[in-house]
């Protein structure tokens, strides 16, 4: 991804000094000429489980900035709200959880500040690709990494041993071990094309190459249906058509039941996977084992994201740095991290995550190297941007691709990345955003 | 007789009385409805990379959201669909509805199995769409459903009913079995308000069973057949929760499904307010036109056989 940054930086630079200005404006620079001793009180939304738990740690150690935890119902509603509060100018929390594939969306409606002069200094503790997504390949920092879904294998091995199959290295493995597990029975599948699951498409483009968006000059790009995408597309259209892996949606009644009764025998998943898995596949537990992604390219190992968001700081703040502060301590601190891992129940997105998460998870319990394989999985994390209007792309994704799964046609697959961009470009020119080519 | 100074107090008091339902009214009936006609209007207009404060600017449309909203390429075909869609539900459901009303009619002596069959009739009603849709749903996958397992244990192939052919008779099924026992209540009543000397004096003229209800019983719940068919109609352009409940078990319900699926997405998925209010304005407008020309239509051959 060689794209050129300046202009974006500049605009990006403007923005922040804007920003700044409009809060020491507002805020008699509590920045600036901040008491040490000034009781602060900060808010935060967040949805993940237990994490008032986590900061209750800190609050124990800082009496000067208390946080309180605002239990959200999700990613998608709790930025409806936020976008809701920033345009009515009051009633956004200081701090926000925000989704990796939301931040450009609330940094285009100017909901979340830069933070980068308070905690670029972290920069170093979290691997490239993960680090990209809070900054857009920007120089400011739009939140600080918390948890990452890098995408990894899930596999039954009894299924594998029995038919004389290896974790499969390649893609090229993958599709000849679908075709080996359904043609030994018709009825088992190695996976599902899911054309409801635009996030685990995206990550499968990210794996090979894709960055959706990207700025160039003053202007958005979008390659949606670029090269690497198109290979991807082809790919699960070919398996598709084929008949050797299945169609239908993940996330079914009917799905949990296959992987339950042991039709589904693999999942192309992250690094969450074994959550989901307890409920769906309780059955089958002990015989599910992890592995890193099938690779494109086996001398390059590269994997995409499926979900992780960032800890932001909302422009409606008065105190960004001690709210920076703690977002900081959050998602880099060993101890935060810790509890981030076994309260909170997330895979932290900070490269020390590894030496916290020692123990696998219950469901993967024999398998003592699950957390180093996911750690050596979020390393290879390829960069990504997203854009501006994610959210239109995915419901195009559905839309065309639930057409292409249906109609089992490896050339309807591809097709539909021409119409998920035309519809995201034209949503963008609509809107008056700048769109190049 | 009252006093001057009374009188004049109480001509206050009717509307003392109406405030209430006046203000109810206004707050959350007109207000949202005059809201959305203004946010049709407008749209946010995004600068350069509409990145930062100030990017983004709310200014006056004109038409510009309706225009884009008839010329989407997946409008028609959603309205096409809820064409189709109305074409089975409302036949079927009336018809149904109809038939059990006179079965139960033409059985009024048996007043312990008629009383049963019509609250069994009726129950569906009381489920509400999403739980229904989310039973039919279990109902509909080939794997979970005892249905299929039913069928397959008789030897023969069960139909995927959520593929690209049936989807459309799966959602209308919802609708059909979630719809004919309120029908059948509002078209009951009426049979029961008719007295029982007309059909007294029909028999002995020699008119069969099947000659009273066709000639007697159908002409005079006429009426509460227009009603019901209005209520239907409505219900037929604004379905929502049934396909919305069932678009995630399958491929083949797209986002824009229905016209206020499109809604839905442009509001939510979207964060398109503007346009989503260009498309309820033309839902709304739409619902308005085909119920009254319709009760116009039928009103005065319908309602005059009241008087």
């Amino acid at each position: 991804m060689k794209i050129k940054f300046a202009p974006l930086m500049a605009a990006l630079t403007a923005a922040a000094l804007f920003t700044t200005t409009a809060c020491s404006s507002s805020d008699s620079g509590a920045e600036n000429q901040s008491d040490p001793n000034e009781k602060v009180a900060l808010s935060y939304w967040t949805w993940a489980p237990n994490m008032d738990k986590v900061v209750a740690a800190w609050n124990a150690k800082n009496p000067n900035i208390q946080v309180t935890v605002n239990k959200q119902d999700g990613g998608d509603p709790a930025v409806t709200k936020l976008l809701t509060a920033i345009k009515a100018g009051s009633g956004a929390p200081d701090i926000m959880q925000a989704e990796y594939q939301k931040i450009p969306t609330l940094v285009s409606s100017d909901a979340i500040a830069d933070i980068s002069a308070e905690v670029g200094s972290v920069k170093d503790k979290f691997p490239a690709g993960i680090w990209n997504g809070v900054t857009l390949g920007s120089e400011a920092v739009y939140g600080v990494p918390q948890d990452s879904g890098p995408l990894m294998f899930f596999y039954r091995s009894d299924v594998f041993e029995k038919n004389g199959l290896q974790a499969p290295k390649t893609w090229d493995d993958y599709a000849a071990a679908a075709e080996k597990i359904h043609k030994a029975d018709p009825k088992q599948y190695l996976g599902t094309f899911s054309a409801n699951d635009a996030g685990l498409f995206t990550g499968l483009a990210q794996q090979a190459g894709a960055s959706w968006w990207g700025v160039q000059g003053d202007a958005w790009t979008v390659n949606i249906n670029d090269a690497a995408t198109q290979k991807v597309a082809a790919y699960w259209g070919g398996l598709v058509e084929k008949g050797v892996i299945d169609n239908k949606p993940m996330y079914t009644p009917e799905w949990n039941a296959a992987l339950n009764d042991g039709t589904q025998v693999g999942w192309v998943s992250a690094v969450w996977a074994p959550g989901v898995l307890d409920g769906s596949a309780k059955d089958t537990k002990g015989k599910w084992k992890a592995a890193l992604m099938p690779q494109w390219d086996a001398a390059a190992p590269a994997t995409g994201a499926w979900g992780g968001s960032a800890t932001s700081v909302t422009t409606q703040t008065k105190h960004k740095k001690q709210a920076a502060q703690f977002v900081q301590w959050l998602n880099s601190d060993p101890e935060a991290l810790k509890l981030l891992a076994t309260t909170a129940f997330l895979y932290p997105a900070a490269n020390e995550s590894t030496s916290v998460l020692t123990s696998p998870p219950a469901f993967f319990a024999d398998q003592a190297d699950f957390y180093t394989i996911a750690g050596e999985a979020s390393k290879s994390m390829k960069p990504f941007t997203y854009g501006p209007n994610v959210n239109v792309a995915y419901s195009a994704f559905n839309d065309a691709f639930g057409k292409a799964a249906e109609s089992k046609k490896a050339a309807a697959f591809t097709e539909s990345l021409a119409a998920m961009q035309k519809t995201t470009v034209d949503d963008m020119k609509n809107a008056g955003f700048t769109v190049a080519g | 007789m009252p006093s001057r100074t009374t009188a004049g107090k109480r001509a206050g008091t009717p509307y003392a009385f109406l405030a209430p339902a006046l203000i109810l009214f206004a707050a959350f009936l007109a207000a949202p409805i005059v809201y959305a006609g203004y946010l049709s209007l407008r749209k946010v207009k995004v600068s350069g990379l509409g990145l930062g404060a100030r990017s983004r600017t709310e200014i006056w449309a004109g038409l510009d959201n309706y225009v884009r909203s008839l010329t989407d390429p997946d409008f028609l075909p959603s309205v096409y669909r809820v064409g189709a869609y109305g074409l089975i539900v409302v036949p079927t459901m009336l018809g149904l509805a109809l038939l059990f009303a006179l079965l139960l009619d033409a059985n009024r002596t048996r007043e312990a199995i008629g009383k049963f069959a019509r609250i069994s009739i009726f129950l569906p009603y009381a489920v509400p769409a999403v739980v229904a849709s989310l039973l039919w749903g279990f109902l509909y996958l080939p794997r979970v459903s005892p249905i299929n397992d039913a069928i397959e244990a008789l030897g023969l192939t069960a139909p995927n009913l959520l593929s690209t052919d049936l989807t459309l008779w799966a959602v209308a099924n919802i609708a059909v079995w979630g719809g004919t026992g309120f029908n059948m209540i509002v078209i009951y009543t009426a049979l029961r308000a008719v007295p029982t000397s007309l059909y007294e004096s029909a028999r002995i003229d020699g008119a069969s069973e099947l000659a009273i209800a066709w000639r007697i019983k159908i002409p005079i719940v006429m009426p509460s057949l227009v009603m019901t068919f209005v209520f239907s109609l409505i219900a037929t352009l604004q379905v929502f929760a049934e396909p919305m409940t069932l678009r995630p078990l399958a491929n083949t319900i797209s986002t824009t499904w229905t016209p206020l699926m499109k809604v839905y997405r442009d509001a939510f998925a979207r964060n398109d307010l503007y346009a989503a209010a260009a498309t309820s304005v033309i839902i709304a407008l739409a619902t308005f036109v085909l119920s009254f020309g319709f009760l116009k239509l039928v009103g005065r051959r319908a309602f005059n056989q009241e008087d």
